[in-house]
């Protein structure tokens, strides 16, 4: 018998059996549209992870205090870096805190930070209006301020904002410049902030330190070699007992942060779909399970194909062909589906990115399932003795 | 003509169930020869092994010892798969119970065995029509199982096996759901049927049917007790629906030149 008809045959099959057809399909359809929903939106989630640590910058490199290192890192660590790791372009200090900024009857609380020229380097983030922090603001503890996009817009609204006179915090500042808008990443808006010179920050909060360092290398090749430098300078300024698991000042470049990022999403993805495989896997023992019943029910039939002529392969394919109709129907549908799932996702901002690599292999794999689950009924009807089988009743 | 192959030929053909202790000689050593265009009715009481007789002629079991030779050609020696071929090409089984398949229509169920031959469709569907039509049935072409009365249904189950032009036509009890009136039309067609040159047998238990045959052979215990040679068989009258002529436009290629069967008929 030729593979049409082993299919027209199957399709007779099921056919004749439309609501128990769908089910043993609807088993198939919620496994692979899960697993396309649930990988599409682990690969949002780690596409955006990924888009937002780029947005810090490029080729950043950053320098946080831990352990016994809290609170011991100061401004001559800036220009120290600057001087001792060639590596490096750029380097900045950061020193944030909440603070409340009035401007006429207006009343915001923000973030300050305490930064320097450089900054815009570093962040890759750029005044839209106005100029940035220059350097003699900080020689001189100038109160000046650059504010960020969405601070301006609860602030000012419409209006220029160049040349106020803001309050932050109860002291007077000019506002020189407007920065670019850029969204936001990893918990932080980087437009609800204001920044001042790290001098006068520094003044303001009482402090004589800085949070973190923010260096830039000059390219992506070097910063593993800058990280490890900076690294040593740190091992031997703050000897520790184990260095490299407890080292003073934690060192961080882009490259890892993404990295260990990337790992951690991609270990999400694959986690959610082996659950979701799990479920296509028991949708495949449906198929089975209802193939099993089918070729029960369908002793005498099997035993009449044998007695006119059918062989056992054209009883297995017919079968078969049936396990395979109903989990690649399943398939096709679930993909469909899992695609709507992934872009009602989008729509209540859950991010979601349907990977053709996905579809295939949800498809191939349901597929694969079809087969799998569908060898054994097959194989149990095709070796039915006729005789038994137009016994059957 | 020479010497014509015997259709069916057993030669101390024995079928064993549970060799051993427990051992079921269902058929013992039994001796049989059919020719080509023979009406035979097998009789025997239940147990008397004219199902497993029906079997091996049928092909659908292989002797335990013995030798049986179909259309010349010894089928224990032959593969499952070459079985199935001489089974869709040579044999036309008609069941008791009609054995339908309820999901398809008449003229889908009478192009089954045309199905596992293979060939293009229009011809697989114009042989089973001619069939259904000559067994009276043109005007139920697409009736499934379910809303055919028993008669219809069997006559559906004929036409399957004349769609697939056999030579031998092996009835296991056909007539055994139907009314008598049933019953006459089909050993009509059965009749018809081997006037043109088919092999027909016809396993029963019924006298009356076994006698529209011109030869009934008996068996009991697995062994053949009795041959004999019916005289005047009985004649089915066709009553209501004469086969039609277009019986030999059916796919019975050379169903009025096998001379032998209309010959004595």
């Amino acid at each position: 018998m030729s593979v049409f008809e082993s299919i027209r045959v199957a399709w007779g099959g099921l056919v004749g059996n439309k609501l128990r057809s769908t089910l043993t399909m609807l088993g198939v359809i919620i496994g692979v549209s899960a697993v396309i929903a649930l990988v599409s939106i682990g690969q949002g989630a780690r596409q955006q992870v990924t888009a937002q640590i780029q947005g810090l910058g490029s080729n950043l490199i950053m320098v946080i205090p831990r352990g016994n290192g809290a609170g011991r890192l100061y401004l001559d660590d800036v220009a120290d870096l600057t001087k001792r790791v060639p590596e490096i372009s750029v380097a900045i200090p950061d020193l944030t805190r909440q603070v409340v900024v009035k401007w006429g009857t207006s009343e915001y609380t923000t973030t300050a930070e305490g930064t320097a020229p450089g900054y815009e380097q570093v962040r890759n983030h750029n005044v839209a209006d106005g100029r940035f922090l220059i350097q003699a603001d900080i020689d001189q503890r100038r109160h000046v301020a650059v504010v960020g996009y969405k601070l301006y817009t609860d602030l000012f609204g419409e209006r220029n904002p160049i040349g106020e006179q803001i309050l932050i915090n109860g002291s007077s500042f000019t506002v020189v410049g407007l920065m670019d808008p850029k969204g936001q990443g990893l918990g932080t808006d980087y437009d609800d902030r204001v920044i001042i010179p790290i001098s006068t920050a520094q003044r303001m909060m009482g402090t004589n330190r800085v949070q973190t360092i923010l260096a830039q290398a000059r390219s992506s090749g070097e910063a593993s070699q800058a990280v490890a430098r900076i690294t040593a300078i740190y091992q031997k300024k703050f000897p520790t007992r184990n260095p490299g698991t407890d080292d003073a000042m934690m060192v961080q470049s882009q490259d890892q942060i993404l990295s260990t990022v990337t790992t951690a999403t991609q270990t999400m993805t694959l986690m959610l779909g082996g659950i979701a495989g799990v479920s296509l896997i028991v949708g495949g023992i449906g198929i089975m399970n209802i193939m099993l019943v089918s070729v029960t029910e369908r002793t005498r039939e099997i035993g009449l194909r044998k007695a006119i002529g059918a062989k056992r392969r054209d009883i297995l394919a017919q079968f078969l062909v049936e396990s395979m109709i109903l989990s690649l129907a399943g398939g096709l549908v679930g993909v469909l589906l899992g695609m709507g799932l992934s872009r009602l996702g989008a729509l209540i901002n859950i991010p979601s990115t349907v990977s053709l690599a996905s579809i295939i292999t949800a498809f191939v794999f349901s597929a694969a399932v079809g087969l799998f689950f569908g060898i054994y009924p097959a194989m149990k009807a095709a070796v039915l003795d006729p005789i038994e089988a137009l016994r059957y009743e | 003509m020479a010497v014509a192959t015997p259709v069916i030929e057993f030669r101390q053909v024995a079928k064993i169930y549970n060799p051993g202790e427990a051992e079921v000689r269902a058929l013992d050593n039994v001796d049989l020869t059919i020719e080509e265009g023979e009406m035979v009715a097998i009789m025997g009481p239940s147990g008397s092994g004219k199902s497993t007789m029906m079997n091996l002629i049928g092909c659908l079991d292989r002797p335990t010892s013995g030798e049986y030779r179909l259309l010349g050609e010894e089928v224990g020696r032959k593969s499952d798969n070459e079985l199935a071929e001489v089974r869709n090409r040579r044999i036309g089984f008609i069941f008791q119970t009609f054995n339908l398949l309820p999901r398809l229509t008449a003229v889908q169920n009478a192009e089954l065995p045309l199905l596992y031959r293979g060939g293009p469709t229009p011809v697989r569907r114009e042989a089973s029509r001619k069939a259904l039509e000559a067994v009276g049935l043109g005007h139920r072409l697409h009736h499934r199982p379910a809303q055919l009365s028993g008669g219809e249904s069997q006559r559906v189950a004929i036409a399957r096996t004349i769609a697939a032009d056999p030579a031998i036509v092996l009835g296991d009890e056909p007539t055994g759901n139907l009314d008598s009136r049933s019953g006459a039309e089909v050993m009509a067609i059965f009749q018809d049927l081997n006037r043109r040159g088919r092999t027909v047998i016809v396993v029963t238990h019924d006298d009356q049917i076994a006698h529209h045959c011109r030869r009934i052979v008996r068996l009991r215990d697995g062994k053949l007790v009795r041959d004999e040679t019916v005289a005047k068989p009985l004649v089915a009258s066709p009553a209501s629906m004469p086969l039609a002529g277009a019986l030999g436009g059916a796919g019975l290629a050379g169903a009025g030149s096998t001379g032998s069967g209309g010959g004595r008929g």
